[in-house]
């Protein structure tokens, strides 16, 4: 498992980042905490002349509040996300998505925006952050800075917004104070990427489900967000009958993969009953 | 004879009595650290790295390999095809053809025009580092013409595919063992026909998927080839047989070898071969003068590295309608993959045996078939053919019970060898020294709270819970301490089964103890330290165990089969008896006495009757100076011992799990597990704790979550730990372990063996238990392992047939039946 020889550089602030990206062009790969590319280069699935490591730019660490969003800059690790009490108050369902994630060693080093970019369709901070409404700032040549909203973020597979020479900065989420949520995760060993995941944040009143943001991990080749529950979870009691009905029709329209771990079927039924599960949990029932 | 006769199982007046006692393992902290010589860890000057190309395809032909861009690449030295090196490369042999007729390919280290599985070694590259080999590899240009590629075991045996064209046929070989025949019980199909009139005939399908050993260390070798001898360290469990192998098959003379075994991490089987790997780096290593050094990736040990299981067995069980077994009939299919590994067609074999376990049938009959794919070789993997045999029995058992309506622990004891039966002769030959099931099983279902779990299960029956709850039962017995020789010869496997040891008394007080036997992980130095302070009366301290060195231990059959303590233990016993022997002269001549008035206890020689005594440590001083012995004797109190045993041991156990299913999802979840096992008399309850725990782990791993897929071109679909899904300490629960102990009488201690235990028990343990969850829904059988998506299948499609009315238990052959695969599409790569 040794990667093909690279050149690494190391630059302190976005803006030399950017201008060694464009230095290198597609022969570049930027570094983040390195568990989904060191693989791939060590599997030889990719051989980058250059590897920029993102680890060394101060003003992409760490979770700030401003105003009515919470602001997460691209190269905060998933354990610092977890320690953020910010981050528990104000986006609870990215919390609980990302206590799920990998092993305690894979979540010291992983990062929110290397799993943003990265876009494996089973990864588990993608659906959290389409529920919540997320906006993805990106950084591109010249200082120049674009701002996308998560939904139109994941392209496809492994595909984002994300243009060659560019990199994602910051991940602002609106604040969702005071909102339930639960992310149910099904695996197979504790380690595993997601075979379904569905992530669910609830804002009750007297009992009842005043609004809801669903979003689905690995039932089609980006993240989804079930709109359509969303509306129909509205006004109803928390309740296993209310909720049943409300989320029957999850897996409509989805598209999940078939593979060892279940078929496209199965993991249709899997989304119905998660979704469920999810939504009454966070809605405390 | 039987060896206690002359012989005490507890040194005279042992001291303290170090057997017995949790020590700590004295190598843990060299291994856990690191700090040791791991084969990886080793460095020598000038030393060459080796990196291979593998081959793509399944099975292909090579029609030529252009090396001549990675020879010009930087730090290359060169690159050697299996043209380069076949007059000098040997070959990977089998060490038991089954049969005088078997099928044997030719497996040679790196192919030289035809590959037979993906994964193969088709050209060996050598540079200056590790990681200009693995550079120089991808400019192999290496072209083949793709041949069609038999992969699914039933295809093969069809031989409409071949994986190997020049043998005309898949079939490697056939073999049987028939009570009627062999004239240890009555005839089969007769008490099958029988049955079918007025009794019950059980008659299931059951598939042993393929799984990957994964051993934490992965595999290297280093070979150098200056000096006088060549020295290859490797990664391995048999350095012993490896040295012969070498010898047998490349021209280098066996005293012109030497093999170390140096620390190595985990074995499990996977490390019980002559691999391709270490026949190829030292045919480099030869070709240059040079030293040289491969290990591999994990990617490469999931492909190269052998792997286990892989049969299918087609079973037919006879009873009377009180559910008494008559019968039991055992048709097997087992996939060698594309080679006969170094056990090869003999891993099923090892099954015969065990099929009818501890129950008293009246007729059986093992047959196996053993065929070729192209597919990585099988061979063994913890319990080799014993965990296969317990699987089909226990759960055909299970099946039993339903259909006569009692409790599976009841159809159990009905059928088991009562404990005041032993010595018993089983219906396949075996002589089981000693074992009390019913101890085990009361002491299991205490523990267990059996009642009130089948309580809380009829109170989810009955509330329609969506979570399930289902009790599984595995009382499972197993034949350790390969083995006697005279069976091995009979059986025609190519070695014998003893086991050799030497003591050495050193001037200063210490023990060198030398073991045959090869250690990757179990704790030897530690246990063997316990049996030899106690037998010779010296600090546990004090002893060191040396092994896995042919220039150091000369002697050895190695580590596999659970039989290092019961083998290998002995000879160190006996070889610390025979230190006793001759010192006792020596120190009566010391103590001026008559040798008929010394006697030996707790470290010391005393006369009788007076307190003159000598310790043994002092004889070993005197010895060594020579000054003060008695006329014409030898100054040496050092001696062998080579053990063979006229038996195997037979540990056995009552394993039982509880399993909950949601039902809703096919989720699986354990909540409890005992077991309480046999295994003789226990050297150190710390370490069989640790056998037990991963032992245990192991074999649940096979029920829910171990499996290796191919795609329909013989890609390994599972290749890495991503897709084959090994669990971690975060996927168990805290296991319930407990004993009960009826000593072998095949060796002085009264060890049994605990390396397998709890790999072959575990497993069937488990899926009873999920069956007996989701029964009640029109299940009998879910195929391993059993992932989610299989269950909510099972329980969709039984639901599905209970609605219809009809669902008889008994045979169901048929092609598509549900004990076929419930789930399918998850399963093997061509056939569905
Ligand atoms: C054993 C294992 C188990 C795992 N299990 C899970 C799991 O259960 N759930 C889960 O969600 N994930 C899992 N992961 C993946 C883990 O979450 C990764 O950390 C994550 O997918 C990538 O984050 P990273 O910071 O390591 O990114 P890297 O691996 O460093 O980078 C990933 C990709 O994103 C690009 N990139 C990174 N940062 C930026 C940026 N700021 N701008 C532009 N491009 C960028 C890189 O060039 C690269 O292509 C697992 C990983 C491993 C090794």
């Amino acid at each position: 498992m040794i990667p093909a020889q690279f050149d690494y550089v190391a630059p302190t602030s976005v803006a030399d980042a950017v201008a060694a990206l464009a230095e290198h062009g597609d022969e570049a790969k930027v570094l983040a905490g390195g568990q989904s590319l060191l693989p791939i280069l060590r599997m030889r699935l990719n051989a980058p002349g250059v590897v920029i490591d993102l680890g060394r730019i101060p003003e992409l660490q760490g979770v700030t509040e401003d105003g009515d969003h919470l602001v997460i800059g691209a190269m905060t690790t998933y354990a610092a996300v977890l320690a953020s009490e910010a981050v528990s108050a104000h986006a609870a369902l990215l919390n609980k998505a990302i206590a799920t994630v990998a092993d305690p060693q894979i979540r010291h080093r992983g990062t929110v925006g290397g799993a943003l970019v990265h876009a494996d369709p089973a990864g588990d901070v993608g659906a959290p952050a389409l529920a919540l409404g997320a906006e993805l700032v990106i950084a591109g040549s010249g200082g120049s800075t674009r701002t996308v909203a998560a939904e139109d973020f994941f392209e496809d597979l492994f595909t984002t917004a994300v243009g060659e020479g560019e990199l994602l900065t910051q991940i602002r989420i609106p604040k969702h104070t005071g909102w339930g949520a639960h992310y149910e995760k099904f695996v197979r060993v504790s380690h595993q990427w997601s075979i379904v995941g569905v992530a669910a944040t609830v804002r009750s009143e007297g009992g009842s489900i005043a609004e809801a943001r669903v979003g689905l991990t690995n039932m089609g080749s980006t993240p989804l967000r079930a709109r359509a529950v969303e509306e129909a979870l509205v006004g109803k009691q928390a309740t296993d009958e209310a909720v049943r009905s409300a989320v029957a029709s999850v897996a409509e329209g989805t598209n999940p993969p078939s593979d060892l771990n279940g078929d496209a079927d199965y993991r249709k039924h899997l989304a119905t009953v998660l979704t469920r599960r999810a939504v009454l949990a966070a809605a405390g029932a | 004879m039987t060896i206690t006769e002359d012989r005490e199982a507890q040194a005279p007046d042992a001291p303290a009595g170090e057997v017995g006692k949790a020590r700590r393992r004295k190598e843990d902290q060299r291994l856990i650290t690191g700090r040791t010589r791991w084969t990886d860890n080793i460095q020598l000057p000038g030393m060459l790295h080796l990196a291979m190309v593998r081959s793509p395809f399944a099975h292909a032909t090579i029609s030529s390999i252009d090396a001549a861009e990675a020879k010009g690449a930087p730090g290359v030295i060169g690159v050697f095809t299996g043209e380069d090196l076949k007059d000098i490369q040997g070959v990977n042999i089998t060490a038991w053809p089954v049969s005088p007729d078997q099928k044997t390919p030719d497996h040679l280290p790196v192919a030289v025009s035809h590959v037979a599985h993906a994964g193969e070694i088709v050209a060996v590259v050598v540079a200056r580092s590790a990681a200009e080999a693995r550079d120089a590899a991808e400019l192999v240009d290496v072209d083949y013409d793709e041949l069609p590629a038999v992969l699914d075991l039933k295809e093969a045996a069809k031989d409409e595919v071949l994986a190997h064209p020049d043998l005309g046929t898949n079939k490697s070989a056939t073999w049987q063992l028939d009570s009627a025949g062999q004239g240890s019980g009555g005839d089969v199909d007769e008490a099958i026909a029988k049955a079918r009139d007025g009794g019950i005939v059980i008659e299931r399908e059951y598939r042993q998927q393929r799984l990957i050993p994964a051993f934490m260390e992965p595999r290297s070798t280093v070979v150098d080839p200056t000096g006088e001898q060549v020295t290859m360290w490797s990664a391995t469990q048999i350095p012993h047989v490896l040295r012969f192998c070498i010898a047998a098959t490349t021209g280098l003379p066996e005293s012109k070898i030497r093999v170390i075994a140096p620390d190595v991490g985990g074995g499990f089987g996977g490390k019980l071969q002559t691999t391709p790997e270490e026949f190829a780096t030292l045919a480099v290593a030869r070709k240059l003068g040079k030293p040289c050094k491969f290990t591999e990736t994990r990617s490469e040990t999931m492909v190269s590295g052998h792997h286990g299981r892989d049969q299918w067995q087609k079973l037919t069980l006879s009873a009377e309608k009180d559910g008494t077994v008559t019968g039991l009939k055992v048709e097997l299919m087992a996939d060698l993959g594309a080679y006969a590994a170094i056990v090869g067609g003999g891993v099923p074999v090892l099954g015969a045996w065990m099929f009818n376990s501890i129950y008293k049938f009246g007729a059986y009959q093992f047959n196996t078939t053993n065929y070729y794919t192209n597919k990585t070789w099988v061979d063994a993997y913890r319990g080799a053919g014993r965990p296969e045999a317990t699987y089909a029995i226990e759960r055909l058992m299970d099946e039993l019970a339903v259909e006569v309506g009692v409790d599976p622990l009841e159809i159990r004891e009905k059928n088991w060898i009562k404990h005041e039966e032993f010595p018993f002769t089983t219906v396949a030959g075996m002589t089981y020294d000693s074992g009390n099931y019913e101890a085990a099983t009361a002491k299991a279902r205490e523990l267990f709270g059996y009642d009130e779990l089948r309580a809380e299960q009829k109170r989810r029956r009955e509330s329609n819970d969506p979570v399930q709850l289902g009790l599984g039962v595995s009382t499972f017995t197993e034949m350790c301490g390969l083995a006697p020789s005279r069976i091995l010869g009979a059986l025609s496997y190519g070695a014998g089964g003893w086991e050799s040891a030497s003591i050495r008394m050193l001037a200063t007080g210490t023990v060198e103890v030398v073991t045959g036997t090869s250690p990757h992980g179990q704790g030897h130095e530690t246990a063997w330290s316990q049996i030899v302070a106690d037998r010779l009366g010296v600090p546990f301290e004090n002893v060191e165990v040396l092994h896995g060195d042919t220039q150091i231990a000369p002697k050895g059959m190695d580590s596999y089969g659970s039989r290092s303590l019961v083998v290998g233990g002995e000879a160190v016993l006996r070889a610390a008896d025979k230190v006793i022997e001759k010192a006792k002269p020596i120190a009566a001549h010391l103590l001026e006495a008559s040798v008929d008035d010394v006697e030996f206890k707790a470290g010391t020689f005393g006369v009788k009757g007076t307190d003159k005594g000598v310790t043994i440590s002092e004889v070993a001083l005197a010895t060594w100076t020579g000054h003060n012995l008695p006329d014409g004797t030898e100054p040496s109190i050092d001696a062998d011992a080579t053990f063979d045993p006229d038996n195997f041991s037979f540990p056995h156990g009552t394993h039982l799990c509880a399993m909950e299913v949601d039902t809703e999802t096919g989720a699986t979840k354990m909540r409890k597990y005992v077991c309480v096992d046999d295994i003789g008399t226990i050297i150190n309850p710390l370490i069989v704790e640790g056998q037990v725990h991963g032992g245990l782990v192991q074999g649940i791993a096979q029920a829910l979550w171990e499996g290796a897929e191919y795609d329909d071109q013989g890609t390994l679909v599972t290749g890495s730990f991503v897709d084959y899904t090994l669990p971690t300490a975060a996927d168990t629960i805290s296991f319930v372990t407990d004993h009960t102990t009826s000593p072998s009488t095949y060796n002085t201690l009264g060890t049994k063996g605990v390396g397998e235990a709890g790999t072959i028990a575990s497993t069937p343990a488990v899926v009873n238990a999920i069956v007996d969850a989701v029964r009640h829904l029109g299940v009998n059988d879910i195929v391993m392992p059993c992932t989610p998506e299989r269950v909510w299948k099972a329980i969709q499609a039984g639901a599905a047939v209970t609605t219809e009315g009809e669902r008889d238990a008994a045979p169901h052959f048929d092609e598509g039946a549900p004990n076929q695969d419930p789930a399918s599409g998850a399963s093997e790569g061509s056939d569905q």
